[in-house]
């Protein structure tokens, strides 16, 4: 699987509640978090962000709340995947959980720029900054994630492991 | 190698003799827990595995708390799919208005999870019921939907940072004081998918409720989660709230941590987190008197909603003459329960804290999160007991929250500017 795109350029920290304000939450469709994704750190995000966009942060990506809505309306914004220095914890598993592709590459955090164009390679983990003609390496998934993710979720492996 | 306080309870709930740092396990859950804004989400995804019932309807919590008593329309459609979802699947701890407190006030409230447990919530602040010497954490919805399928779910075994807490706190010195010292010296990454486990003389001096409060702050700093050793204190609280003891589990003596800290909490000075984000503190001393002006005072959340933070509000707001809310100033009480609620009539203090000129909400977690029941303009600046202060948390963008504790949180109520207890 392969991915190519623009980048939105994010600092550290990036938080839950700037991914998604609690004041959207009282909805849950996608489409209608999509709309508000990203509003209270870069307003403009939703007017350009277009399908197969990347967004790359620094230190702690996605820290905060719980909520799966954030990765939601990540996904559903069109962005292809988030690359960080090191994502929050709940985010991490909350991307892997409903399929957004994120990686962790501290090197690419660092070097990349907003607006580079970027192709990526899942199977290998190896970033491609066209713009910059570099290339950087990002950890692959631990085999369990990546049977996880080859299962389709994991709704798809909670159904195979109950039999249904 | 021997293994922390979390990697023990962690060994026993996957079945395994010991477990590593960075194993990927599979555990069984004793309680699983969702709120009116992640469980809709958790029920699309529940459906789409395709079984007709939860793995245990006893060991499946939901308490509608974040925009209850609903708001508006979709967040009334929100409680009502919860609504749906618990009674056709017979949930017997489901929670709405009336019975309902914030939620990680009335789980321990009501005795469903103790010591020795596993516990996931589709909550960040999950992380709570550390203080019971269990382990429990925070999910996202899909996460959620599986477990109350499956009893089970996957974690990555953490490593630990042990802080070792000594001395004796002063007067104003709380739990809240506490965590907020430990984010700014660590930061907010400072234990990402770690544990914080805490151990040390000091311990004695710290109520559950100080306990609590400590251990609900853990995911501030990046935790999976934060876990305190069962003591007197912690089985006396299980004795009167739980029907079961709880099994009480131990770090290893040669357990290793990957950093320790050794915090003297009677050095400790009430600490404030400055906006936007929860490491970023100063202590009361650091903030001059008249230099942070407010519009708007929290006391309450989950955080810190419990009975001895509204106890600590009131001796300081009411009690002395001619002391009371600023002028200009909006001061909001959320408790946590109904039973705090109660508790807080019988002893006088909500009829000190109304004299006083706060209002007193149902229990809801509100403003915290820029719900409603306080919701900031543009430009506004609130002080609040609450857990985060990020860009927006409680209003709008640009609007700032001050983190503190109960104590100066009053203070500052009567002052309206950010104030040092002892200057009252």
């Amino acid at each position: 699987m392969k991915a190519k795109g623009n980048v939105f350029k994010y600092g550290d920290n990036v938080d839950t509640d700037v991914i998604i304000p609690a004041r959207y939450l009282n909805v849950s469709t996608p489409e209608a978090l999509a709309s508000h994704c990203m509003e209270d750190i870069d307003k403009d995000f939703v007017n350009k962000v277009k399908q197969g966009d990347i967004i790359v942060a620094n230190k702690n990506f996605g820290c905060g709340s719980s909520r799966e809505h954030a990765p939601i309306a990540i996904k559903a914004s069109g962005i292809s995947c988030v690359i960080a220095e090191t994502f929050a914890r709940i985010f991490f598993r909350n991307a892997i959980n409903i399929g957004l592709p994120i990686l962790e590459c501290p090197e690419a955090a660092a070097k990349i720029q907003a607006e580079d164009e970027l192709e990526i390679d899942f199977g290998t983990g190896t970033i491609q900054n066209i713009t910059r003609n570099e290339s950087y390496q990002a950890e692959p998934f631990p085999p369990f994630m990546q049977e996880l993710i080859a299962a389709g979720g994991l709704v798809e492996r909670a159904r195979k492991k109950l039999g249904v | 190698m021997g293994m922390t306080m979390t990697q023990k309870i962690l060994a026993a709930h996957a079945g395994l003799e010991s477990v590593t740092a960075g194993q990927l396990i599979e555990a069984k859950l004793d309680m699983v827990l969702g709120n009116d804004v992640t469980t809709p989400v958790a029920v699309k995804e529940f459906a789409k595995i395709g079984v007709d019932k939860v793995f245990d309807k006893k060991k499946v919590t939901l308490v509608m708390d974040h925009f209850t008593p609903n708001k508006d329309i979709q967040s009334a459609e929100h409680c009502k799919q919860c609504r749906d979802f618990a009674l056709h699947h017979g949930i017997e701890n489901f929670y709405d208005v009336g019975e309902m407190g914030i939620e990680h006030c009335l789980v321990h409230e009501k005795g469903l999870v103790v010591a020795g447990d596993t516990m996931i919530g589709a909550d960040s602040h999950t992380c709570t019921y550390g203080a019971l010497g269990a382990f429990s954490t925070g999910v996202g919805s899909t996460d959620l939907a599986c477990a109350m399928a499956t009893g089970e779910t996957w974690f990555k075994v953490p490593s630990a940072i042990k802080f070792e807490l000594v001395g004796r706190p002063a007067k104003w010195v709380s739990g809240k004081d506490v965590i907020l010292h430990i984010i700014g010296k660590i930061g907010v990454d400072g234990a990402l998918y770690k544990s914080m486990e805490y151990c040390g003389d000091g311990l004695k001096y710290l109520s559950m409720d100080d306990r609590f409060c400590i251990a609900n702050m853990a995911i501030e700093a990046g935790a999976k989660n934060g876990i305190f050793p069962v003591d007197d204190i912690t089985r006396e609280y299980i004795k009167a709230h739980a029907s079961r003891p709880g099994v009480e589990y131990t770090a290893d003596p040669d357990a290793v941590y990957d950093e320790v800290h050794v915090i003297d909490m009677s050095q400790l000075r009430p600490v404030v987190a400055f906006p936007h984000l929860p490491e970023n503190t100063k202590t009361i001393d650091e903030i001059g008197a008249t230099s942070v002006q407010l519009d708007q005072v929290v006391i309450g959340s989950c955080t810190n909603g419990r009975m001895e933070d509204l106890r600590m509000a009131a001796d300081i707001l009411a009690g002395r003459k001619g002391v009371r809310v600023a002028k200009n100033l909006r001061v909001i009480i959320l408790p946590g329960t109904q039973e705090i609620v109660l508790q807080a009539m019988r002893e006088g203090i909500m009829e000190d804290l109304i004299m006083a000129g706060c209002v007193v909400s149902t229990p809801t977690c509100g403003p915290c999160l820029g719900g409603h029941m306080g919701i900031l303009a543009k430009g506004e600046r609130a002080l609040a007991t609450t857990n985060r202060n990020f860009v927006g948390r409680m209003g709008h963008p640009e609007s700032e929250v001050y983190l503190c504790s109960p104590a100066v949180a009053a203070a500052s109520a009567i002052t309206g500017y950010i104030t040092d207890p002892d200057k009252i």
